[in-house]
């Protein structure tokens, strides 16, 4: 089972580092479509669009998350535990309230009349900010794994490999979006 | 060339692993073993065996397209016997002749060429060469796979729907593919094949990060990068190409879903279907075409670079003889995965291209041609003087260099946007990416199927069924479409079911009917391959020796039937390349032999 793990001593361990690689294909695949999106842009009919300001309060509550994410980090690594779990339930909260806020995002857009007819930064928005959505619903799972998983073994889990990857990976879907925001600003 | 193995210093910090209670230390059921298994080698069998299956499917789609393009005026009973409706009449249907080729193409594209060839022997070759007990992730791996399994469920339930499988192409162009209105195949048959398609980047998603992250950082001590044998090199690079290209494909697919099902029109503008005029205004079908071949272009070389490592692996040993030129050989595969991505729009010349970015991609094409020459050089010198064993798999294996020259160097022809005009969409793009892509890279996966079947299952496939499997392959091969050339340079168009209403085209009747009997006859022949395999598996004869081809690479020094883990006891060290063949003296060197005192640098 851990032939992997136990036996092994790496600089990096090779699932932080398969996150990397993963990284870079979530990036292959945002790059595709902020492309598509520059091409289509310089094209005619094209129609841009004010970002609503709740998509400003999910910023802010996505950082904030990612500060969670680090401080429980820090208190799994000092087996402060019941930081460590009230921080991953914070965390897990703040993620849960982004995707909330970015539906409320969507339907302040609808509202507006920008629906998925046509093909301006509207619905460019809807596509990439919902797979951005997608990809913080995975954190949350794998978070969520991670923590339940720490409840339900017998044995005592010390290493912080798991919790580092999430972290990782948590960290990178929030600079994600900060980059996706500043993208529609600049371009949409 | 002097002395590019030999680096001590880049010997990563391994610790000497003892660990022999790792090895069987926990009880196997049937499904842990045969089902789910995070065994690398058994994920490895499972894709090589789903490959099979479904270049069965694949390969019998083409030979009821060939019947038509062969018989278009005939009828053939059995047809509507099989097929009911879609061959009504005894005739293939228009909306069947579009499937099965849309289908063929995605089969041996995705289903046969990439899951089938780098999934199987990634997942077999990384870590028994590289001297690792698994990947970096089983588990990853394993889903890696039945990822795959789902995708092929979707895909095969797409055939048994009332319209069809998805009939616009393997690239399923929009506005065609985007609008349900505009064919049967691209109804619910479209649906099924974004949702697919979708499971099976994921499939390849999981499996190349795992590919890459175990190169990187499982490898046995002294394994420095470049003492890799090049099956390893050409997987790495396969999987990075992979890992970069698939998501953009993906992030084309779900605009498609989402012009499809919710309305958008990324893709589509001014259109009228079936007297109707559609609202969608401001897309851009030619984007649909950026983001496809932004994968497509990638793709071939997933496709064609496990097959040149396996068959530079193949080759060498069974020449007797080093590889010739390791690292020009390195440099090749690298400059061929960096050019891959920067070629992508010469798949659409004819679009409406600015003519100026045309001639860059023109070069850039070109350029793709130097890398290409090496590896031939290459592979032609380590024939050279060899002491050749023309076993099936080192058969298949220069089968594949013919193959590669032949169908590259219609590339050049194609790689000019000029001569492009004239030849775009006639059998001529059919003939040329058959053999440089398709047929190329199936004789390399059998030449690795040939080669590694012993440390697969501990037996040996049959060698006299081996090789005239391999004549009738490669004969049939250039009888199927050498004429292609012909006929496409002549201006007969790919994609047309029926060309008798051109009479200049009616000369190639009796061409057409030689081609479809040709084809018939090499499928068979694949069939013969078929039973062989499974015969062997069971029947074979047994594999006695631990290194049956005396070659030097890791995979030979596990058990004949190695378990979970591979070695038994600790992970062997390596002091030497791989390629150490016929030196001092000596016919081969394994790569765990300490270099001795007096041995001669080469």
């Amino acid at each position: 089972m851990d032939i992997v793990s136990t036996e092994q001593k790496k600089r990096i361990h090779p699932h932080k580092f398969t996150l990397w690689v993963a990284i870079g294909s979530i990036l292959m695949m945002f790059a595709g479509l902020t492309s598509a999106f520059i091409v289509k842009s310089n094209q005619t009919n094209w129609i841009s669009i004010d970002i609503p300001v709740v998509f400003w309060v999910s910023t802010a509550v996505i950082l904030l998350s990612s500060l969670t994410i680090q401080w429980s980090l820090r208190s799994f690594r000092q087996r402060e535990m019941s930081k460590y779990r009230m921080l991953v339930a914070a965390t897990l909260i703040l993620g849960v309230a982004f995707i909330a806020l970015q539906w409320l995002g969507f339907q302040d857009l609808w509202k507006q009349n920008i629906t998925f007819r046509g093909s301006g930064a509207g619905q460019f928005l809807y596509v990439i900010f919902g797979l951005h959505a997608i990809h913080v619903l995975g954190g949350i799972i794998a978070l969520l794994v991670i923590f339940v998983k720490a409840y339900v073994s017998r044995t005592k889990i010390y290493s912080s490999v798991s919790l580092e990857v999430a972290s990782a990976y948590w960290h990178f879907v929030d600079l994600l979006w900060v980059y996706l925001l500043i993208f529609f600003l600049i371009i949409g | 060339m002097s002395d590019m193995h030999v680096h001590p210093e880049v010997v990563t910090s391994h610790e000497v692993h003892s660990d022999e209670h790792h090895v069987h230390h926990h009880k196997e059921t049937f499904i842990t073993k045969y089902i789910f298994s995070q065994d690398h080698k058994t994920i490895g069998k499972q894709f090589l065996i789903t490959g099979i299956v479904w270049a069965i499917v694949g390969g019998f789609f083409s030979v009821l397209f060939r019947l038509q393009l062969g018989y278009p005026n005939e009828t053939f009973p059995i047809l509507e016997t099989l097929f009911g409706k879609w061959g009504a009449g005894g005739h293939i249907t228009p909306e069947f002749y579009y499937a099965l080729v849309t289908m063929h193409g995605t089969i041996l594209v995705f289903f046969v060429l990439t899951a089938g060839l780098s999934g199987t022997f990634a997942n077999l070759l990384i870590p028994l060469q590289i001297g690792a007990r698994d990947m970096a992730s089983p588990f990853l791996n394993m889903l890696s796979y039945w990822f795959f399994f789902l995708a092929s469920c979707v895909m095969v339930s797409s055939f048994f729907i009332s319209t069809g499988p998805a009939a616009g192409g393997w690239t399923v162009y929009p506005p065609l593919s985007a609008l349900g209105q505009a064919s049967q195949g691209s109804k619910l048959g479209m649906d099924l094949w974004i949702v697919s398609m979708a499971l099976f980047v994921v499939s390849s998603l999981l499996g190349g990060l795992n590919y890459i992250s175990t190169i990187l950082n499982m490898r046995t001590k002294g394994m420095s990068m470049t003492r890799l044998p090049l099956t390893i090199w050409a997987l790495f690079f396969t999987a990075v190409l992979g890992v970069l290209s698939f998501p953009v494909l993906f992030s084309g697919l779900i605009l498609l879903l989402f012009d499809r099902n919710l309305g958008t029109s990324f893709y589509l503008s001014d259109i009228v279907v079936a007297g109707q005029v559609l609202p969608n205004e401001g897309g851009s079908a030619i984007l649909f075409q950026h983001l496809f071949w932004f994968l497509g272009h990638p793709e071939v070389y997933i496709i064609l670079l496990p097959a040149m490592g396996m068959v530079s692996e193949v080759l060498s040993i069974n020449s007797r003889k080093p590889i010739f030129g390791y690292m020009a050989m390195l440099g090749s595969l690298f400059a061929i995965a960096i050019l891959a991505f920067l070629v992508w729009a010469h798949h659409m010349f004819v679009t409406g291209l600015n003519p100026f970015l045309g001639s860059v991609f023109v070069l850039l094409t070109l350029l793709i041609a130097v890398p290409s020459a090496i590896k031939v050089f290459n592979w032609l010198t380590t024939l050279w003087r060899g002491n050749i064993r023309f076993t099936p798999a080192m058969l298949f294996a220069i089968g594949f260099v013919s193959l590669f020259i032949s169908g590259g160097l219609t590339g050049i022809f194609l790689g000019n946007s000029t001569i492009d005009i004239h030849l775009h969409d006639t059998v001529f793009v059919v003939a040329h990416f058959h053999i440089v892509m398709g047929v190329a890279s199936m004789f390399g996966m059998f030449a690795g199927v040939y080669h590694w079947f012993p440390k697969m299952f501990g037996r040996f496939l049959n060698n006299t069924l081996g090789y005239v499997h391999f004549w009738i392959t490669l004969a049939g091969a250039y009888l199927i479409f050498w004429p292609m050339h012909y006929e496409g340079l002549a201006g007969v168009p790919r994609r047309y079911m029926d060309k008798s209403s051109w009479v200049s085209f009616n000369q190639f009747t009796e061409l057409n009917k030689f081609v479809t009997v040709v084809a018939m006859i090499v499928f068979a022949a694949q069939l013969l391959f078929v039973f062989n395999f499974f015969y062997s598996i069971f029947k074979g004869r047994k594999v006695r020796s631990q290194n049956p081809w005396g070659a030097n690479t890791l995979e030979w020094t596990t058990p004949v039937r190695p378990g979970h883990g591979n070695w038994e006891g600790e992970i062997p060290e390596v002091h030497r390349w791989p390629y150490d063949y016929g030196k001092d003296g000596r016919d081969f060197i394994p790569q765990t032999e300490a270099v001795g005192a007096n041995e001669s640098k080469h």
